[in-house]
C-alpha cells in the first residue's frame, strides 16, 4: 500500500521551489492534448491580448449587434435596466455617494469586454455571437462611453492597447493594510 | 468577568445580562430542574392521560431510495433571490436558525450562479489542465477516480454574505436573509497539486484561471501558492456526489476563499503568468474605497460569527433558561474564540467551542443564558487563531466604507424585547 507521503513531500517541493522532478503517486492517466485539440476551450483572453481570435468590428457594426441582443437587458445605449449599466459613471468612483460602476467608469482592461461577452453573453444564448459581432459590440461599448472613436476599429491587435478610464484604479489586497 | 451569585441558584455569571459560564451549563440545568420539582409546579390545566399515538400502532412507511426530512419541516428551506430577468441567476441561503451543528446539508448549502444550474452529463465532462505545464491534460472524471483522495471540512462563503450590514438601517429579515450565503461541508477529492505535478508546471507560472462548465463559463484567477498549499478538485460533498447545484460532477475548493473563486462545474485551468482579469475579478467581488481605488483578489473571508438561536423571527415564550448558539469561522485558520455578550457588548462572556474546531470550517459554540424577561442585546465575537478579531459594524465601515456588498464581516447584533421578539439591530 503506497503511503501519502510522497505526495506531501511532492507538494512540499513545489511550495519550497525545488525541483519539480518529485514523483507524485498520482496514476498519471491525464491525456496529453495538443493545442489545436483544445482551441476551441480556450475561451479566456488575457489583458495582453493572448487569446483574442481573428476578426474586427466597429461601432456601427455593434449598435446592430447591441439593438438585436443586447438592449433588452442592457436599456438604450447601455444605460441600464433591467440589468447592468454599461455607460457613464466616469469620476463617480472617489467621494461618499454610491459609486456607479460600469464597463466605461470601472473596467480597467477592455479585453475583459471580450472576453466575457463571448463567454457569457448573450443570457439566453451564450457562445452564439460570431467573433466579429463580439469585436463590434465591445467596440460599440467602448465607443457609447467615449473611450474610442466611432471609426475606431477593433480587433486582436487595438483592443488590448485601449487605455481604460479605471486602468490603474486597483489595489491588490493585503491583510492589515 | 462579572463573578457573582444570582439570588435563586446557584449559577455563575460569565456576563452582564444573564450570560451564565460556559463550563456550567449541566450543573446549571440539574439545579434549575431540581428546584423546579421542589417547587411543585401545578400541573397545566390542560393536562391530559398520555395516550398511545397511531405510528405506534400499525407498521410504518416503506423503504425510500433517497431519503428526505419529516414532512413536518417543510419549512426548513433555502430562499433565493435572482438577478431580473432569470430563473436560475443570484443567490440561495442556507437556513441556519433552523439548523444545528456544523455541517450543512447538501439540498440546504447555499447558491451563487451565474446562468443558473448546467445539467452535466459525466460522461462526456472533462477537466484541462493547460498553459504554462510541460504537459497540457485532459482528465476524464473515471481518470479522477483512481487519484488518491482526501477530505476536508470547510466553509464556503459568498463574497456577498452579510452585505445588508452595509446598510444604513438594520434589514428586518431573519439571519437566513442576513448571513444564509455561507455553508460548510466535507469535501472530497483529488488534490489539484497532485494534477499540476503531473503536468509539470513551468517556473514562469504565478497564477492559475479556473473556468466552470455553466452558460456563463465562470472564471476567476488565483495564486499558484494557493493551488499548491491546499487547493481540491471536490468530487464529493458530505458523502455524496456534489449536488449539481454545487458544481457537479466537480469544483474547485479553495479553503477559506471567497465563495466566487471556488469555480463549480470545473472544466479548464490554465497556468499563467498573471491574473486574467476576468469579469468577476476587476468589475465585481471588488472593494471600493473612499478615495476611489478598489481593492482587488480580497481572497480569504475574514475571522467571523453569527448567534443563529436565538436570532429574528423566533419570539422567546418565557423568561428562563436558554442556549445561545451560532457559527464562527475564518479563511485564516482556526477559530480560537467567541465571545457572547447580551448587553450590546459592554461585557463579554466566552461560549464553549463544540469540537471538533477545524481550520477554515465552520465551528458551532455554544453558552447558556438565563434570560429574565429584560430587554437583550446579542452579539457574537470570534477571535481566530492568527490574532485577528471579529470587527463592530462600526469599525468595519471605518474600515472600508460602506460602498460595497463584499466582504462584511462585521459582529450581526439582535435585539430582544421585553415581549421576547427577537430582531435585527444595530448597536
Amino acid at each position: 500500500m503506497p503511503t501519502r507521503k510522497p505526495v506531501l513531500a511532492a507538494v512540499a517541493a513545489i511550495i519550497l521551489g525545488l525541483s519539480a522532478a518529485v514523483a507524485a503517486d498520482g496514476p498519471d492517466l491525464g491525456r496529453v492534448v495538443t493545442a489545436q485539440e483544445i482551441a476551441a476551450w480556450s475561451l479566456s483572453v488575457g489583458p495582453d491580448g493572448v487569446g483574442l481570435p481573428a476578426g474586427s468590428g466597429t461601432p456601427k457594426q455593434g449598435e446592430a449587434v447591441y439593438t438585436a441582443k443586447c438592449v433588452a437587458c442592457h436599456g438604450e445605449k447601455g444605460a441600464g435596466r433591467p440589468n447592468d449599466a454599461l455607460v457613464g459613471g466616469i469620476g463617480s468612483l472617489p467621494g461618499d455617494k454610491p459609486p456607479m460602476r460600469t464597463v466605461g467608469s470601472y473596467w480597467p482592461y477592455a479585453t475583459t469586454i471580450f472576453d466575457y461577452v463571448r463567454r457569457a453573453m448573450p443570457y439566453n444564448e451564450s457562445k452564439s455571437l460570431t467573433n466579429d459581432e463580439v469585436y463590434a459590440v465591445t467596440a460599440y461599448i467602448l465607443q457609447l462611453n467615449g473611450i474610442i472613436g466611432e471609426n475606431d476599429v477593433t480587433n486582436a491587435q487595438t483592443l488590448p492597447k485601449v487605455r481604460m478610464p479605471n486602468r490603474d484604479g486597483f489595489v491588490t489586497f493585503a491583510r492589515g493594510k | 468577568m462579572h463573578k457573582r451569585s444570582t439570588g435563586s441558584s446557584d449559577e455563575t455569571l460569565a456576563a452582564g445580562n444573564g450570560l451564565l459560564d460556559r463550563r456550567r451549563f449541566l450543573a446549571a440545568t440539574s439545579a434549575i430542574a431540581g428546584a423546579m420539582g421542589s417547587a411543585a409546579l401545578p400541573a397545566p390545566a390542560s393536562a391530559q392521560e398520555l395516550s398511545v399515538d397511531p405510528w405506534m400502532k400499525v407498521p410504518g412507511a416503506p423503504f425510500v431510495p433517497y431519503g428526505q426530512p419529516s414532512r413536518f419541516e417543510e419549512n426548513v428551506v433555502r430562499t433565493w433571490t435572482t438577478v431580473p430577468g432569470t430563473t436560475g441567476t443570484g443567490a440561495s441561503r442556507t437556513p441556519h436558525h433552523l439548523l444545528n451543528g456544523m455541517i450543512t446539508p447538501n439540498g440546504l448549502h447555499f447558491e451563487r450562479h451565474h446562468s443558473g444550474i448546467p445539467d452535466i452529463n459525466p460522461d462526456t465532462h472533462r477537466l484541462l489542465i493547460h498553459g504554462l505545464v510541460k504537459r497540457q491534460l485532459i482528465f476524464t472524471l473515471e481518470n479522477l477516480a483512481r487519484y488518491p483522495m482526501e477530505s476536508r471540512i470547510a466553509f464556503i462563503e459568498c463574497g456577498g454574505n452579510g452585505q445588508l450590514l452595509y446598510q444604513r438601517a438594520p434589514a428586518q429579515v431573519s439571519v437566513q436573509q442576513i448571513q444564509g450565503q455561507v455553508s460548510c461541508a466535507e469535501w472530497t477529492g483529488v488534490r489539484l497539486a497532485v494534477l499540476l505535478q503531473e503536468a509539470g508546471v513551468d517556473p514562469k507560472a504565478q497564477w492559475l484561471l479556473a473556468e466552470g462548465a455553466d452558460a456563463a463559463g465562470m472564471s476567476r484567477s488565483f495564486p499558484l501558492a494557493k493551488a499548491m498549499d491546499d487547493a481540491l478538485v471536490a468530487l464529493f460533498q458530505n458523502g455524496e456526489r456534489v449536488r449539481p447545484a454545487n458544481g457537479y460532477p466537480m469544483r474547485l475548493l479553495l479553503p477559506g476563499y471567497e465563495g466566487n473563486i471556488n469555480v463549480k462545474w470545473l472544466r479548464r485551468i490554465m497556468l499563467t503568468e498573471a491574473p486574467t482579469m476576468t469579469k468577476d475579478e476587476t468589475s465585481k467581488y471588488t472593494i471600493t474605497l473612499a478615495d476611489g481605488k478598489s481593492l482587488q483578489f480580497v481572497f480569504p473571508q475574514e475571522g467571523k460569527s453569527v448567534i443563529t438561536h436565538p436570532s429574528p423571527g423566533l419570539v422567546m415564550k418565557e423568561p428562563g433558561l436558554y442556549e445561545i448558539s451560532g457559527i464562527a469561522w475564518s479563511g485564516y485558520g482556526k477559530i480560537a474564540k467567541v465571545e457572547i455578550s447580551a448587553d450590546g457588548g459592554r461585557s463579554w462572556a466566552q461560549a464553549a467551542l463544540q469540537e471538533p474546531v477545524l481550520s477554515k470550517a465552520v465551528t458551532r459554540f455554544r453558552l447558556p443564558w438565563r434570560w429574565n424577561g429584560g430587554p437583550a442585546v446579542l452579539q457574537s465575537r470570534a477571535t481566530d487563531d492568527t490574532g485577528y478579531v471579529q470587527p463592530t459594524r462600526e469599525q468595519m465601515i471605518a474600515l472600508r466604507g460602506n460602498r460595497t456588498i463584499y466582504h462584511s464581516n462585521a459582529i450581526t447584533t439582535w435585539s430582544v424585547s421585553d415581549k421576547g421578539e427577537v430582531k435585527h439591530a444595530y448597536a
